[in-house]
């Protein structure tokens, strides 16, 4: 759902023109601690390494800081851990009460390696980081860290003084009230604050770097910009009514996580803290036009955040996909989804009763348009109490969720946080019963206004919370649910309209911790608790489908996510790509944007084009608010329903591939959606490339995304290699800028040279309905004649891949006139009807017959040439695509 | 996975019980047959190419018009045409062949995928020959009635035509008689304006002292009638029995607020009381209704005249009325006159739904709340074929931050004039079912039922 608003008066004083409320939410000189630490400028530290008190254990090094200003000390703590990264976690020494540290993002404690004491002498201590000739420098006074691979050095930390520890005391008379040290104030909120200032900040210097990324959630380019001048980078995850664009206003979710990239080198800065926190990001390559083009280009990054402990993995590569697995290592990969919801979702705030749903479903046949989900928003509850159904409008959703089961299809319903305070309500009373509402700060249950009225916000930081929650999923808890019912936790900013930035009070209670302390994590627990709660209705078996607004650094454990309240503005569709390509880049590979629009209402070519470019996004689907008219893909006449259903239907062919993506995602933490500089690391041209975006590495998508275009430049990377139009075959040459005319129907795809694809052809009503069809192989030689490709199967829905190992995992791979299929797991099992019964060989050459080699065997396979484009297809080769198989061109 | 049944073996009962066999390739329509023809060379229907007839229905798509696969999956835009014997034939597109959903009620779609489908085409075709005997004898039924009101309507037609051509006549009458009175008035008022125009002054000063004349007579009158005990005096208590001078309104007349009135003397005589009179003489209501004093004969010229005029003004209406009702489009043959100033009502879960046709369609709360305006007659908006199906109501009450609220109202074949239900497929555009014998089309010929067996 929704939107939000701030409260409903608000909501409706406002007048039509669309835009954010800015002055609902803070600017860095708004919010005490960012303003305080933003004073500090560049100079000398005032911390200094006492060397005596090192201490180096297998893996661990300890080592006191002190401020020589107030004398407070400082415990830093660094680790080598394996993968070539190094953590730096700095606390105060002895801190009056202990400082939260975030639990539950780390999927384990990450293993280390040892470190060693090179040299050590009064100025600092020199480390060795293992191999590849690296070394972490302790400078002493001040204190600083350098990383140095060689006489390179890659990042230093506190280089530049901004090192910024706001230790805990008590409160004294002569604190100056401005400074927000004890209490501030944000409109009409009071931010109580019993612990005074708590602040942390930080700075890296990353030289030689002049592109970093990531950061989300921003409503942003791609590449980053320096936030001299004016606020940095905001993460502080908020429920934004009508974002706007192109700045760095914090939204729906947070994951402190920037990647650096340079042709050498691609680095990861991890700052694990789930406050409040602002990103300074300076440059300077603007200074070089004055300086001279000597200097070294150089980044300068700086973290600040309101409360818990400097805890930073610094991930040094060197490739992008080793940053991302070094990631992955530390938080886990994108869970991996059921097949199923890689299809078309059908989403709208709302869909009215079970007979619009009925209709809507059958419209979808009757226009011949594939779809997985109907989702269902807000209204379908029981006075906005979840996991309830309106008694007059869904009356019987068994019945209804038969129904769509009959077609083999899916439901989503809506499970938002905040429950209505009803005592007539099962949910809210277990709850208050159990005492699993978060508190004020007299400790009484939290309150606010959300959709039902009042609300109470489970405390979702408990266990033994999240277990009860995970309960309620189960069949004979949450009535009326069945097998093809699925979850969308919305509002778990958290949003509370009546709230300070219409989210939750800073000092309200989450046992012992403040929500200052955890903010930013709560929707993430919201989300992990849900999943958790569909895993276990199923015993276990099958996989969950959560989708969520907000989150944080490890969410990719638990689903997808989306961006948010967009509208239907072509900029809105312009900047799905840059938000979900940052968001894949810190492993949220599982992302998509409200295709339409959610606000307001798109004109027809918008909606067309948001399809055509959502389809190639890998979470798809439409919604829509309220308050728009109907959109469902065949309100716009007969052309245009059928250019959505075209689309639509590539992304059903397409779904073999993207399966095998997730998968890989799941595997490694490769991201799914890319910038192309991740597969071009070394091309410049790619670093800032935000309006065309790889899907795996294989597909090159350009969407039209301009009001009226008659064609749109396509940069397609790699020097020496090839790419066809996946539409007309087409072949084009690699690093070049491509001008490709566009009409209505055009969607500018690519696939690279070099590649094979597995496509499932044949397009029905739903995946499900499509699991045993015969696949095709879309095999794009290289300018060598090679290509490669993978094939994964499995039952698509079931964790049984997992737990069994029932899947097939298939390397294909043509070389020297001949395409092999063979086995990537050996010791899997799993069996599966479809096989192989075409493959089209683009950029061949004519042969004079082809054989299928398999099991011993040699047969004759018929098959066309196409001279003009050069593409060969293998007529019904007919092989089980699980079986070992040789196809030779002679 | 690739052996399919080349050629099927159909085996249908006709309702004279014979069983007939008619071999032909899965999928294909028995108009198409011809094009079929086994170990011959087959030709796409679009004529692109002839592949050899082991490729059809081989599970592999050789036609780009998806004609060689009728009875698999295999092409994108291919279709499947099943029999369904028992109840209507019907083409499926050939994606759902096989997707394990039973679509075809014979279950011919799905013969290779498991799926556990049961042929219902007998039920169905029963049920659909029931369904369709209703509908049959509704239309009948509803035709008869639309032909009564189309009866009626003509009738109605006339007769307001002849009403309106009556009234025009009295009109004219009328006219003459308002023009006769006018002259009259004038003629009666000419003294009266004379005596004005030369003594304006002296008319006024006249006209004042009459005032001054009338109200001293009025306050001697109300003196009496306020002096209950009649000792000559009007007291506070006397007074405070009529409540109509209760200075602030509040219903209750205090006897400070008398006391108040009264200049705060506890009773007044005949020469004091003019001060009080001046303070009640507004709002005073006199115990005893009186008639106004004679009219003059001017007067009365001018009420006559009046009269006269506005039942003028009347007629017109009435004619503009008829008139405007005349000139709505009620159906080829007006058979949706009979709606016109009539309202139906529908009651749901929350609201009550208002539908006057030609009029308006409204909302309003069912527990208590003010009526919401879901249009005012728009047009007729059905299909280029027919207009008459669907109503359209427009510019009803604004909606945050959306569009005015309209509805569209489907009308539907029946013997009851009926609102049988409504929704909001969009925020603030409605949706309503109506149901009318005014649309119900003459029925075609009872005989002319499927009974299931036109494909043999």
């Amino acid at each position: 759902t929704g939107s939000s608003c701030e409260s409903w008066d608000v909501k409706l004083l406002q007048v039509s023109t669309f835009a954010v409320d800015r002055g609902n939410f803070k600017t860095c000189d708004q919010s005490a601690f960012c303003k305080r630490q933003r004073a500090l400028k560049p100079g000398q530290s005032p911390y200094r390494a006492l060397l005596e008190t090192l201490e180096l254990s297998d893996s661990r090094l300890t080592l006191q800081l002190i401020n020589d200003n107030n004398k407070v000390h400082l415990l830093l703590e660094l680790y080598r851990l394996q993968g070539n990264m190094t953590r730096v976690k700095i606390n105060e020494l002895k801190p009056l009460r202990p400082r939260f540290e975030v639990p539950d993002v780390l999927i384990a404690e990450p293993p280390t390696e040892p470190l060693s004491v090179l040299s050590k002498d009064d100025n600092g201590v020199v480390l060795s980081l293992g191999a590849k000739n690296q070394r972490l420098i302790v400078s002493a006074r001040p204190f600083r860290l350098d990383i140095m691979q060689g006489p390179e050095v890659l990042l230093s930390l506190n280089s530049r003084g901004l090192l910024a520890f706001e230790h805990l005391r008590l409160h004294k008379d002569t604190d100056k009230e401005e400074d927000g040290l004890w209490e501030e104030t944000f409109k009409s909120h009071t931010d109580t604050k019993p612990n005074g200032p708590t602040s942390i900040s930080l700075d890296f210097s990353l030289p030689g770097v002049e592109h970093v990324y990531g950061i989300p959630e921003h409503a942003d380019d791609l590449k980053l910009k320096t936030t001299d001048g004016g606020d940095p980078y905001r993460l502080y995850n908020l429920d934004v009514f009508q974002y706007e664009l192109y700045n760095p206003m914090a939204l729906y979710g947070s994951i402190p996580v920037m990647l650096a990239h340079n042709t050498q080198r691609t680095m990861g800065i991890f700052w694990l803290n789930a406050a409040e926190t602002w990103v300074d990001i300076s440059s300077n390559t603007m200074l070089d036009f004055v300086q001279g083009s000597s200097e070294k280009p150089q980044t300068d990054v700086r973290w600040i955040s309101e409360s818990g402990i400097i805890d930073v993995f610094i991930m040094l590569g060197p490739k992008p996909s080793d940053v991302f697995s070094q990631y992955a290592s530390l938080t886990g990969t994108q869970s991996f989804p059921p097949l199923a919801s890689l299809g078309y979702h059908q989403c709208r705030w709302n869909y009215n009763d079970q007979e619009d749903v009925k209709s809507v479903d059958q419209g979808f046949d009757q226009h011949d348009i594939p779809y997985d989900f109907i989702w269902l928003d807000i209204e379908h509850a029981d006075g906005k109490r979840y996991f309830t159904w309106d008694p007059h409008k869904f009356p019987q959703p068994k019945e209804m969720l038969q129904g769509l089961m009959d077609k083999r299809r899916k439901m989503v319903a809506i499970v938002d946080p905040h429950i209505r305070v009803d005592s007539g309500y099962k949910i809210h009373n277990e709850i208050t019963s159990k005492d699993f509402y978060v508190k004020n700060k007299d400790g009484r249950n939290y309150e606010g206004w959300c959709w039902p009225g009042n609300s109470g916000y489970p405390d979702f930081t408990k266990p033994e919370m999240r277990a009860w929650w995970s309960s309620m999923f189960a069949y004979d808890q949450y009535e009326g649910s069945m097998e093809n019912l699925f979850t969308w936790n919305d509002m778990n900013e958290p949003s509370v309209f009546n709230g300070p930035e219409v989210t939750m009070h800073k000092d309200a209670l989450h046992g012992k911790w403040e929500h200052r302390d955890i903010h930013n994590i709560y929707g993430l627990y919201v989300q992990m608790a849900t999943a958790e709660g569909q895993t276990q209705r199923s015993g276990g078996v099958e996989r969950p489908f959560v989708l969520t607004r907000a989150f944080f650094a490890g969410s990719q454990r638990y689903g997808a996510v989306w961006t948010g309240d967009n509208a239907a503005e072509w900029d809105h569709l312009k900047i799905s790509i840059p938000m979900c390509l940052s968001l894949g880049l810190v492993g949220v590979s599982f992302c998509g944007a409200d295709v339409g629009g959610f606000f307001k209402n798109p004109s027809t070519e918008l909606l067309v084009r948001w399809y055509q470019t959502g389809a190639y996004q890998p979470f798809f689907r439409a919604h829509a608010h309220l308050d728009t008219t109907r959109r469902e893909p065949w309100l716009f006449g007969p052309e245009n329903t059928a250019l959505i259903r075209e689309v639509i239907r590539q992304r059903y062919a397409l779904l073999p591939y993207w399966y095998q993506l997730l998968y890989q995602a799941h595997k490694t933490g490769m991201p799914v959606m890319r910038p192309l500089w991740v597969d071009y690391p070394k091309d410049t041209a790619t670093f800032t490339i935000d309006d065309e975006f790889l899907i795996g590495s294989d597909l090159l998508v350009h969407p039209v995304t301009e009001e009226g275009s008659r064609g749109v430049t396509a940069y397609l990377p790699g020097a020496g290699e090839v790419w066809y139009d996946v539409h007309t075959f087409q072949k084009h040459n690699g690093a070049q800028n491509l001008y490709i005319p566009v009409t209505l129907s055009s969607i500018p795809v690519f696939q690279r040279g070099g590649s094979i694809i597995p496509r499932k052809d044949r397009v029905r009503r739903s995946s499900a309905c499509m699991e045993n069809d015969p696949y095709t192989l879309y095999v794009a030689l290289s300018p060598k004649k090679f290509a490669e490709g993978e094939l994964y199967i499995d039952d698509g829905h079931s964790l049984n891949y997992d737990t069994k190992k029932e899947f097939i995992h298939r390397s294909l791979t043509f070389a020297n006139n001949a395409l092999t299929s063979s086995n990537l797991c050996p010791d899997c099992n799993f069996l599966t009807s479809s096989w192989i019964e075409k493959v089209l060989i683009l950029g061949a050459s004519k042969p004079s017959k082809v054989l299928l080699k398999m099991d011993g065997k040699e047969t004759p396979v018929d098959f066309e040439f196409d001279t003009s484009m050069s593409v060969l297809t293998l007529r019904k080769p007919g092989m089980n695509a699980g079986a070992d198989w040789t196809l030779l061109l002679q | 996975m690739t052996c399919l049944h080349l050629l099927l073996t159909l085996v249908f009962a006709v309702s004279l019980g014979t069983p007939v066999e008619i071999q032909r390739p899965r999928g294909v329509p028995l108009t198409k047959k011809p094009f079929y023809e086994e170990n011959k060379p087959f030709t796409c229907l679009d004529g692109s190419r002839t592949i050899p007839f082991d490729r059809v229905n081989d599970d592999y798509c050789d036609c780009k018009d998806g004609s060689d696969e009728p009875g698999t999956a295999a092409c994108p835009n291919g279709s499947f045409h099943c029999t369904n014997a028992g109840y209507r034939p019907m083409f499926i597109p050939s994606s759902r062949i096989n997707d394990g959903i039973c679509d075809c009620c014979d279950t011919t779609d799905e013969y290779n995928s498991g799926a556990k489908c049961e042929n219902t085409c007998k039920e169905l075709g029963l049920k659909e020959r029931d369904v369709l005997q209703k509908m049959a004898e509704i239309t009948k039924e509803g035709f008869l009635l639309k032909q009564q009101l189309i009866e009626e309507a003509k009738k109605g037609r006339e007769e307001k035509q002849g009403k309106v051509t009556d009234m025009q006549e009295n009109k004219k009458q009328l006219e003459e008689k308002v023009e006769a009175l006018r002259t009259v008035k004038e003629t009666a008022e000419q003294p009266e304006k004379e005596a004005k125009e030369r003594h304006l002054k002296a008319w006024e000063e006249q006209k004042a002292a009459i005032r001054l004349e009338k109200d001293k007579a009025k306050m001697a009158e109300a003196f009496l009638e306020l002096d209950d005990n009649a000792d000559g005096f009007v007291s506070v208590s006397e007074l405070q029995s009529h409540a109509e001078l209760d200075p602030d309104a509040d219903g209750t007349l205090t006897e400070t607020e008398v006391q108040g009135l009264m200049g705060g003397a506890a009773q007044v005589d005949t020469s004091t009381f003019e001060s009080v009179w001046t303070n009640i003489k507004d709002k005073y209501h006199s115990e005893v209704s009186r008639e106004e004093a004679d009219m003059s004969s001017a007067q009365k010229a001018r009420d006559d005249f009046e009269d006269s005029e506005k039942a003028l003004r009347e007629m017109d209406d009435q004619i503009r009325n008829i008139e405007k009702e005349l000139s709505f489009d009620f159906g080829p043959d007006a058979e949706f006159t009979y709606l016109y100033s009539q309202c139906y009502e529908l009651t749901t879960s929350e609201y009550i739904y208002r539908l006057c046709p030609f009029n308006r369609v409204s909302q309003k709360p069912k527990y208590g709340g003010s009526e919401t305006n879901l249009g005012t007659w728009g047009s007729w908006s059905g299909p280029e074929n027919n207009k008459y199906l669907v109503m359209k109501y427009e510019h009803g009450t604004g909606c945050w931050q959306g569009p005015n609220r309209s509805t569209t109202v489907k009308l539907t074949c029946g013997k009851e004039t009926v609102v049988t239900s409504t929704s909001e497929p969009s925020r603030c555009e409605y949706l309503m079912e109506f149901t009318t014998p005014a649309v119900c089309q003459e029925p075609a010929n009872m005989d002319l039922l499927p009974h299931g067996h036109e494909e043999l």
